[in-house]
């Protein structure tokens, strides 16, 4: 029996590690963080404005998304910049319109993810209206994501 | 929790055709698979054979079959004309199928999404239509017309008990009619994998007397109740401030997007979740805290909210009636 030759046993070891290498790309995880220990939200009226959310309006402690090169927490993302009507004022793909646009480097309050995270759950100045206690903190990560995957701030 | 799901529980004209043809297709099939069976057993029965002390008698293998000719001639008309046979019945079975009359339907426009219904009722002028979720009321002895979407991917919609399946497909309209010839619930299924929830996405039809129906009806188009108690009244600002005005609706009240379930009238149906689970107290305080338990991947999040917010939010649920 002949032995395989070295060319074609390290072109088989590439295409293996080259599989390997797409497999963390769509890994999926399902469970929810446990929910921080939460007061209660009820506003007495629709003019009161909601009471201080410990829980959630807290900015990031970490800096970066945990959903960053993952496909399926991008799409995620890209789902929800939708159906929370991101693409509303900043335009479907993130042109930009009534608000500004989102596939630029320049950022006035921030490119980077820990910032978008802010933006998008304390809201900022000129109409950006704060979605903390609305978007839960997971999905705000995937929005994140996809916004960087975009090129957001590259 | 939920009735059969069996082509032979046959409840409507639409579906016992089908039937018919399954046991036209069945009985032929078997009677073929027999037949051959049986020339095998001969063949084998007919072959040489030896024992301890004498060898098989082979003299007559080299001498040919008598009438191959014959056989095989045979067995080609038959199988063409059970064929034929097959063709036949599908033909005026499917001709049977598009004679029913649609005069005086009721039409719902059917849209699948991952992983639940939409059904929306368009009999009538416009403030007569409305929209529920996850399970269709018919009256008995009149025919239903499904239009029949998709908003993400393709499923496909299928009630053995009353019709056969239809695809739903993105861009696309296709339509479907059936009838219930007798009332009952019936159990609906999503009958083309569409994603990782596609095993819980289960729908049920509620076929029931016309005066029945038309009370359904008439409640289904109100707006939803007012909630009177104070504990009730706390649930819906829950719901207008938390996260679940973002993608539900409950008419009457300022939550109106459309991403998930219309929840004006939640409490009267008999599942969650498109049939994952019994529409029940504790099952809803479960899903609402954690949906990803329960459905995994489905398209709603957590909810964190504190013990006392949750049964509010819960209490308030349960009075959309």
């Amino acid at each position: 029996m002949t032995q395989p030759s070295r060319t074609v046993l390290l072109l088989g070891a590439i295409a293996a590690a080259l599989l390997v290498s797409g497999c963390e790309r769509e890994a999926r995880r399902f469970a929810t963080p446990p929910p921080p220990q939460v007061a209660s939200a009820a506003r007495l009226g629709l003019l009161q404005p909601a009471t201080p959310q410990q829980g959630e309006v807290r900015l990031a402690t970490v800096k970066a998304s945990p959903y960053d090169g993952n496909a399926y927490g991008v799409n995620q993302g890209k789902r929800l910049y939708r159906w929370y009507n991101c693409s509303g004022c900043h335009a479907l793909n993130g042109g930009g319109a009534i608000g500004p646009p989102l596939i630029d480097p320049e950022w006035k309050y921030g490119s980077d993810p820990a910032s978008i995270y802010a933006s998008i759950v304390q809201g900022r100045p000129e109409g950006m209206p704060s979605f903390g206690g609305h978007i839960p903190q997971d999905q705000v990560w995937q929005i994140v994501s996809y916004l960087r995957s975009m090129g957001a701030g590259k | 929790m939920t009735p059969p799901h069996s082509v032979y529980d046959a409840a409507g004209v639409q579906s016992a055709e089908i039937l018919q043809l399954w046991h036209v297709i069945a009985w032929t099939c078997a009677v073929v698979f027999a037949a051959i069976v049986l020339v095998l057993l001969v063949a084998i029965w007919r072959a040489p054979r030896s024992s301890r002390e004498t060898a098989p008698d082979l003299s007559g293998v080299d001498t040919p079959e008598r009438g191959p000719r014959r056989s095989v001639t045979g067995a080609v008309i038959a199988s063409v004309l059970a064929l034929f046979a097959l063709v036949v019945a599908s033909v005026v079975s499917d001709r049977a199928l598009a004679r029913m009359s649609l005069v005086d339907a009721v039409n719902i426009q059917v849209t699948a999404h991952q992983w639940w219904w939409t059904a929306q009722y368009l009999n009538g002028p416009v403030s007569q239509t409305f929209v529920t979720a996850n399970e269709i009321h018919i009256p008995v002895g009149k025919p239903v017309l499904l239009t029949l979407k998709a908003d993400d991917v393709i499923h496909s919609l299928w009630v053995p008990s009353l019709a056969g399946k239809k695809d739903l497909i993105p861009g696309r309209t296709s339509k479907m009619h059936f009838r219930a010839d007798r009332p009952g619930v019936y159990r609906g299924q999503c009958a083309e994998f569409c994603g990782l929830e596609h095993a819980l996405m289960g729908l049920l039809v509620i076929a029931e007397p016309q005066a029945q129906f038309d009370a359904w009806a008439s409640a289904q188009r109100n707006p939803a109740p007012s909630p009177t108690e104070a504990k009730t009244i706390r649930g819906r600002d829950l719901f207008q401030s938390q996260s679940c005005a973002l993608c539900h609706a409950v008419q009457g009240t300022i939550a109106n997007a459309q991403h998930g379930p219309d929840l004006t009238h939640v409490a009267t149906r008999q599942t969650l979740a498109s049939l994952a689970i019994p529409n029940s107290r504790a099952q809803l305080t479960a899903w609402i805290s954690d949906p990803q338990k329960i459905k995994p991947g489905t398209n709603m999040p957590a909810t964190p909210l504190s013990a006392a917010d949750l049964d509010a939010l819960v209490a308030y649920l349960e009075t959309l009636k």
